[in-house]
């Protein structure tokens, strides 16, 4: 008897549609794994499962709250597909996203004497600087002195935690409860809410214009062609008349600066203070975001929204099923496996051969 | 200032920088069989933290710590076998797929951890190993309480470096190895099976992060916690450069960084007027500016990060 072969054979061309589907049946397959885990621990992965989208989805209230955790996802996870588009690595979003919010902290516990849409500018910028900056670091190495980007970026990750503990149990240590977080930001740099009743904040709309942004950044100017052309073969980039090393530097600085609003929204738009765990890895999860968005700004915005819903989801299941939120980390670490082995099929298809 | 100049402080710091030395060799000396194969292994961190979680459970399970040192070693060759489908078979960038596997594996560990542990109020502690003097040698000054009061897992450390050296540079297979590291089609042309030297080389390297998980849990504490690893998997990244992927080159660099981190704990107990903070910090800034100065003259294998496809 026979059987059918099947080889993997080069695809000629991949359909749009199938770029667009692909990421949903990773998602498919990364929930039959998670499931898979989920029994393992003893527990019921439907249950567990609907759980997630019942709590992030099922009450006005678990909606809302999927949009505030969406909101720091959309930016990083937009931070890092823009530096990946050049193949810059930052996997430093997490430490500039708390250069960010360190930043807008202080710059809200200062009082300042302006009105409030000036005041929340100043913020704005002051953490977008602050990411920028943080990210410069590791460009600039990279750039100019052939430094290893992954390295130093997550390094640096490491060093501004460290900064901002210092500084949470040192100076800014608050006063009336001895916690280590800051004191609050003045009323003035808060920022307004979106829908009554919720903590919907101004930085749902600000991750959304970063998202238009990016796209045409990377669309229509000068420097979006530089990135994607560096991205592709920096070599060649070279003799095209690039300038490789400043489309670097500018990545980075726009990459960083991003991922800091990320961190003034959480302080700003959320906590209205500088707490040690204000990011629960937000920094981390917008590579997933990033790769699960196909590195495309509108992608992003969707995959940002999806994990928003794991992430706020989980914690409900974890108080109806008692298996551990942190299976929000597994499927995040599933999803991004699953995505990159099915990445194969944009260049191969199965097919039978005789 | 008196307390840092006595004898009995310098042999305590050195005896600890062999000790905080260990996981960084072991971990290192799997990064750079994987890099010398032509992988970059980024799961690094996240294997030698689940290992660490997995030697941890096993010895506080059974009761037995050489258990818990070989599960961790086999779930790390496992998480290698796991890299070297993604950057081996599958041929995907191997930055994301390392990346990938470090997510997966922190988020399984804790996952794996507060399924099994909970959140008790005493954490769950093992009984780790204990030193082995060893007779004679240790009564050497200095030398001997530095060098011969050490865990035995040190010691495997510092024996496999030699062993591993002997490996890559003196058998078949190291040339292999190496063959495929920087020229993979003159390797498959020579009747080197790519492919499978790979997988061997990241289930080696993953077998050596497993074990240094190992030592975070088995030795150096008695506990598991969640930061327990705290980004040496990433230093170990960096100390690969600066060996410049030659295994005699790992002792080095290693006690260099596990100085730093005996020196800062120190510092740290002794109390400047400085937040303890910049002293835990210490050890991320120095391998950044090591990095910077070795950065111009490192020479990676030429087929690093790229992937090989049979024609």
């Amino acid at each position: 008897m026979q059987f059918p072969k099947y080889r993997l054979v080069k695809r000629e061309k991949v359909s749009p549609t199938f770029r667009i589907l692909l990421p949903f049946i990773a998602v498919g397959i990364s929930f039959i794994f998670s499931s898979i885990i989920i029994l393992i621990a003893g527990k019921n992965p439907i249950t567990s499962i609907y759980s997630i989208f019942y709590g992030a989805l099922g009450t006005r209230l678990g909606f809302m709250e999927t949009l505030v955790k969406a909101t720091p996802l959309i930016l990083t996870g937009i931070a890092v597909s823009f530096a990946f588009t050049g193949k810059f690595w930052n996997i430093g979003a997490e430490g500039q996203f708390y250069a960010g919010a360190l930043a807008a902290t202080y710059i809200g516990i200062s009082n300042l004497n302006l009105p409030k849409p000036i005041y929340i500018i100043f913020l704005l910028i002051g953490g977008f600087i602050a990411g920028g900056l943080w990210a410069l670091l590791p460009g600039f190495l990279k750039a100019y002195l052939k430094v290893d980007d992954v390295v130093t970026t997550l390094l640096l990750n490491y060093i501004m935690i460290y900064i901002v503990t210092a500084i949470l149990e040192g100076p800014w240590r608050d006063p009336i409860t001895m916690w280590p977080q800051s004191a609050m930001i003045s009323p003035n740099a808060e920022f307004p809410r979106l829908f009554a009743r919720t903590r919907v904040h101004l930085g749902l709309i600000i991750s959304i214009l970063a998202v238009i942004a990016v796209y045409i950044i990377i669309k229509y100017t000068k420097l979006g062609f530089s990135l994607r052309a560096t991205g592709a073969n920096p070599k060649a980039s070279n003799y095209l008349g690039i300038d490789v090393k400043k489309t670097l530097l500018l990545a980075s600085i726009i990459s960083g600066g991003i991922a800091g609003l990320a961190g003034v929204g959480e302080v700003a738009g959320v906590h209205f203070r500088l707490t040690e765990n204000i990011s629960p890895g937000y920094g981390y999860t917008g590579i997933v975001v990033a790769m699960l968005g196909n590195l495309n700004p509108f992608g992003v915005l969707l995959s940002a929204f999806f994990f928003a819903i794991i992430i706020t989801g989980a914690h409900y299941m974890s108080r109806a099923t008692g298996v551990t939120s942190f299976i929000a980390d597994v499927i995040q670490g599933i999803t991004l496996l699953v995505l990159l082995a099915m990445l194969i099929f944009y260049e191969y298809e199965i097919r039978r051969v005789e | 200032m008196k307390d840092i100049l006595t004898v009995g402080f310098l042999i305590g710091l050195l005896s600890a920088t062999v000790r905080m030395a260990t996981p960084l060799i072991l971990a290192t000396l799997g990064e750079v069989i994987c890099e010398r194969s032509g992988v970059l292994n980024l799961g690094i961190e996240g294997i030698m933290l689940f290992s660490s979680l997995v030697a941890f459970l096993t010895t506080y399970f059974t009761g037995n710590l050489w258990l818990g040192v070989i599960s961790a070693v086999i779930v790390g060759a496992l998480f290698g076998i796991l890299m070297a489908l993604f950057a081996v078979s599958l041929g995907v960038s191997q930055h994301v797929s390392g990346l990938g596997i470090t997510l997966f594996a922190s988020g399984l560990a804790l996952f794996v951890y507060r399924q099994t542990i909970g959140t008790p109020i005493v954490p769950p502690t093992v009984e780790t190993f204990k030193t082995l003097t060893i007779p004679y040698l240790s009564k050497i000054p200095i030398l001997g309480p530095v060098l011969f009061d050490q865990y035995i897992l040190t010691y495997i450390a510092l024996i496999l470096i030699p062993i591993f050296s002997f490996i890559l540079y003196k058998t078949n297979f190291g040339l292999s190895l190496r063959a495929v590291g920087e020229n993979p089609e003159a390797a498959d042309a020579l009747g080197i099976n790519v492919y499978r030297t790979r997988y061997i080389a990241l289930i080696i390297g993953g077998a050596l992060m497993g074990l240094s998980g190992s030592f975070f849990t088995l030795a150096y504490f008695n506990m598991f916690l969640y930061g327990i690893v705290g980004g040496r998997g990433w230093v170990s990244i960096a100390l690969t450069i600066f060996a410049n992927w030659d295994p005699k080159r790992v002792l080095l660099g290693a006690l260099l960084f596990g100085g730093i981190d005996a020196l800062q704990l120190r510092l740290q107990a002794i109390g400047f007027d400085i937040p303890y903070q910049f002293f835990l910090m210490m050890p991320y800034v120095l391998t950044i500016i090591v990095l910077v100065l070795v950065a111009r003259n490192a020479l990676a294998p030429s087929s690093l990060l790229k992937p090989y496809k049979r024609e």
